[in-house]
């Protein structure tokens, strides 16, 4: 145990040692890496939650013999990635979710695409599944053909057991899969009294695409490909999330241009979606003229995108070992201007929504979500940072450019709608910052680090703080350069349990304003 | 209140002009035309989208076409909340298995004469997902397709070109 090198992990360790848990502890791409046994997994939780480290992810793996169960706990000051290993025959361990809420989806998933059993789970419904593969059939095994034996019509999931409340007054709202406006599928049961919504239930998973099973077998780039489109708002985040994940596992340095390039990208995504949100969501209480305004801005910075780039979403740009684009000292000034212009708008137009009393009215105290429930859940993203969650990737666990700068961290308290817009206000002005300091600091070198083949069964577990917050992706590679395992927690998994409680004692019709103001991606939660 | 006005009136009219595509330029987009809405329409048509299963790339062009700069309302194309409203689908994503059955109940609850615009590679073709255990991949695989609208994911430019090839003048 001599690799522990931190005060938390220190006070952590021992409280495992008084509890008599066996820890074997390895260094794995700079990450503390504990190995215990599978009994032991459900009491290491109750330790971790006393400790305050949040659960950020949980995935799986199937070795020769046995499968492997992973999870991931964030500290303000870095991560613990928790492993252990089952029994092939019979694979069960104990669920983490009674302690932490934030892992019981993942732990679905997992039963659902593995047949890992996870004992005395709070919620043993099935979650990923629907009905496009049979009872017995685990989708994610190895010996499970991709093509599956789908039906010629899948039929639909009809006897999920939602929760059910009664009384006098109490009526039911089933809404979805496909939705009235022009949004992702999913369906939500709601629970209502008169315009005051009691409950909410999430069912997700319409848009499971398969996305871990296609990345088996892929080779480096097949899998960027793959993870630019496991969202496509997020294609900068995911792409670098993958490329990060198994250059640590290739153990490849990226020239420090491509770097600064990646973070370039990343903040005009971050900048881009936010300014489309913000204008959604002035537009879901009936305030056109933010709409009208924000799009135009957004689709402004997309055609810059589009012409300095090649994609208006950027898609595609950034490849293993580096990026497949350049600025130019041309682009860099034009891109230097429209970071002014930008500026310059948005100092107009803020206070003309900000002096807007009827914006103000709908937006103040709307979709409340409580410090509190924000830490219990793990809420990631503008969503925690506008329920006190003060943590960002970048700023607190670095990785290049940004160990190069200073980020600059909006945190609140609120926890409305409106402040959740504020959040997003501050975030732009603060990655307009990030981009002027990327484009002054702009190193000279290359683009790409040549790849070379991963040793054999390498793996890799990278975070990237996209623009809905912080992913974690892992990779493992097979003896011959290509994908073995891919897995990807995007922070739309948080988003989807905090809009469960952020719409409570709202009123029906306030739902899209509250669904915006969090913006989950089901695509990215479906995988 | 002023500031608003007087932003708006700064602003101006920011729409631009789109030509309507002729079948080289068509060709050029990779748009494909199997059937045209006919005269009954009179230059209007009420669209539904419907997400069946994209990575939400195409959504974002699609909602593009609503912003200031595309204005796609002024050609008399717009979209509506329910199918029974609609004329036109506008499908995006590969067919994910679990909304199969959403798609084909959609489908059915349109009127007829109806039209099915598939947008994006993923719906033309199955994009980078095909087919699979969890996808149908095209959406031609589920219901017939009268109009295909590639990339990945298409321009809003394109998006507009293609719609107005389907609408006769
Ligand atoms: S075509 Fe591209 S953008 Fe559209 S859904 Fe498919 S992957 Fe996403």
């Amino acid at each position: 145990m001599s690799e522990i090198h931190s005060n938390w992990q220190l006070a952590l360790q021992l409280a495992i040692e008084a509890e008599a848990i066996q820890v074997d502890s390895s260094v794995a791409n700079n990450l503390t890496q504990w190995t215990i046994a599978a009994d032991d997994w459900l009491r290491f939780a109750a330790i971790a939650q006393q400790h305050h480290l949040r659960w950020a992810a949980g995935w799986a793996e199937q070795g020769a013999n046995t499968f492997l169960v992973n999870a991931c706990f964030a500290h303000q000051e870095g991560y613990l990635w928790l492993c252990t290993e089952l029994n092939a025959a019979k694979p069960a361990l104990p669920s983490q979710a009674t302690i932490y809420p934030a892992a019981s989806r993942s732990e679905r998933h997992t039963q659902d695409m593995f047949g890992i059993h996870f004992i005395d789970h709070p919620d043993p419904r099935k979650w990923t599944r629907h009905c496009a593969w049979q009872r017995h059939e685990y989708p994610l095994r190895k010996e499970f053909p991709i093509q599956g034996t789908p039906e010629a019509i899948t039929p639909p999931n009809m006897d999920y057991q939602f929760v059910k409340a009664r009384g006098a007054g109490v009526y039911e709202i089933p809404v979805g899969p496909i939705h009235a406006g022009i949004i992702e599928p999913g369906h939500f049961r709601f629970q209502a009294v008169g315009e005051t919504i009691l409950n909410l239930e999430e069912r997700l998973a319409y848009v499971h695409k398969g996305i871990e099973k296609l990345a088996e077998g892929r080779t480096p780039d097949e899998l960027v490909r793959l993870a630019a489109r496991i969202s496509g708002d997020s294609t900068v985040a995911h792409s670098w999330a993958a490329c990060r994940a198994m250059e640590q596992a290739g153990g490849i340095t990226i020239p420090e241009r491509a770097a600064f390039v990646r973070g370039i990208l990343c903040e005009r995504e971050r900048i881009a979606n936010h300014l489309g949100d913000i204008g959604a969501i002035c537009n879901d209480v009936g305030f056109a003229f933010a709409q009208m305004q924000f799009s135009r801005l957004r689709e402004q910075w997309q055609r810059t995108s589009a012409n300095v780039f090649g994609h208006r979403l950027l898609m595609d740009r950034i490849v293993p070992g580096g990026v497949s684009v350049d600025v130019s000292v041309e682009n860099g000034t034009l891109l230097t201007q429209e970071i002014n212009a930008l500026r310059k708008a948005l100092n107009e137009l803020i206070p003309a929504l900000d002096l807007n009393s009827s914006l103000e009215d709908r937006l103040f105290t709307s979709g409340y979500l409580s410090p509190s429930t924000a830490t219990i859940y793990g809420v990631l993203g503008y969503v925690g940072r506008a329920s006190g969650q003060d943590f960002d990737v970048r700023r607190d666990m670095p990785y290049a450019p940004y160990d190069q700068l200073s980020v600059n961290v909006a945190v609140e308290e609120q926890g409305d709608v409106a402040s959740r817009v504020w959040i997003r206000v501050k975030e732009v002005f603060a990655s307009l910052k990030l981009l002027a300091q990327m484009l002054s600091q702009l190193p000279e070198g290359e683009l790409v680090t040549a790849w070379h083949k991963p040793e054999e069964y390498n793996e890799g577990l990278a975070m990237i703080e996209g623009w809905r917050g912080e992913i974690v992706t892992y990779v493992r590679f097979t003896s011959d350069n290509k994908i073995s395992r891919f897995y990807t927690r995007d922070p739309s998994h948080f988003g989807f349990l905090a809009l469960e409680k952020i719409v409570l004692n709202n009123i029906v019709p306030d739902f899209p304003v509250c669904n915006k103001s969090v913006n989950p991606s089901y695509s990215a939660n479906d995988l | 209140m002023l500031r608003l006005f007087a932003k708006i009136l700064k602003t101006g009219i920011v729409t631009e002009t789109i030509k309507r595509p002729d079948a080289s330029e068509l060709e050029t987009l990779g748009i494909e035309v199997k059937r045209q809405v006919d005269k009954y329409f009179s230059g209007s048509i009420a669209i539904r989208a419907v997400d069946a299963g994209s990575c939400n790339g195409c959504e974002l062009e699609i909602h593009a076409l609503n912003n200031p700069l595309y204005d796609v309302e002024r050609y008399g194309i717009h979209f509506v909340a329910s199918p029974r409203h609609a004329d036109v689908l506008l499908v995006t994503g590969p067919v994910s298995r679990h909304m199969q059955t959403a798609l084909l109940r959609t489908y059915e609850a349109t009127p007829n004469p109806k039209w099915v615009i598939a947008v994006g590679d993923c719906a033309a073709c199955g994009g980078e997902f095909g087919v699979s255990y969890a996808s149908c991949g095209a959406v031609s695989n589920v219901i017939p397709v009268d109009l295909v609208i590639p990339g990945c994911p298409p321009t809003p430019e394109t998006l507009v070109k293609g719609l107005l090839s389907l609408m006769n003048k």
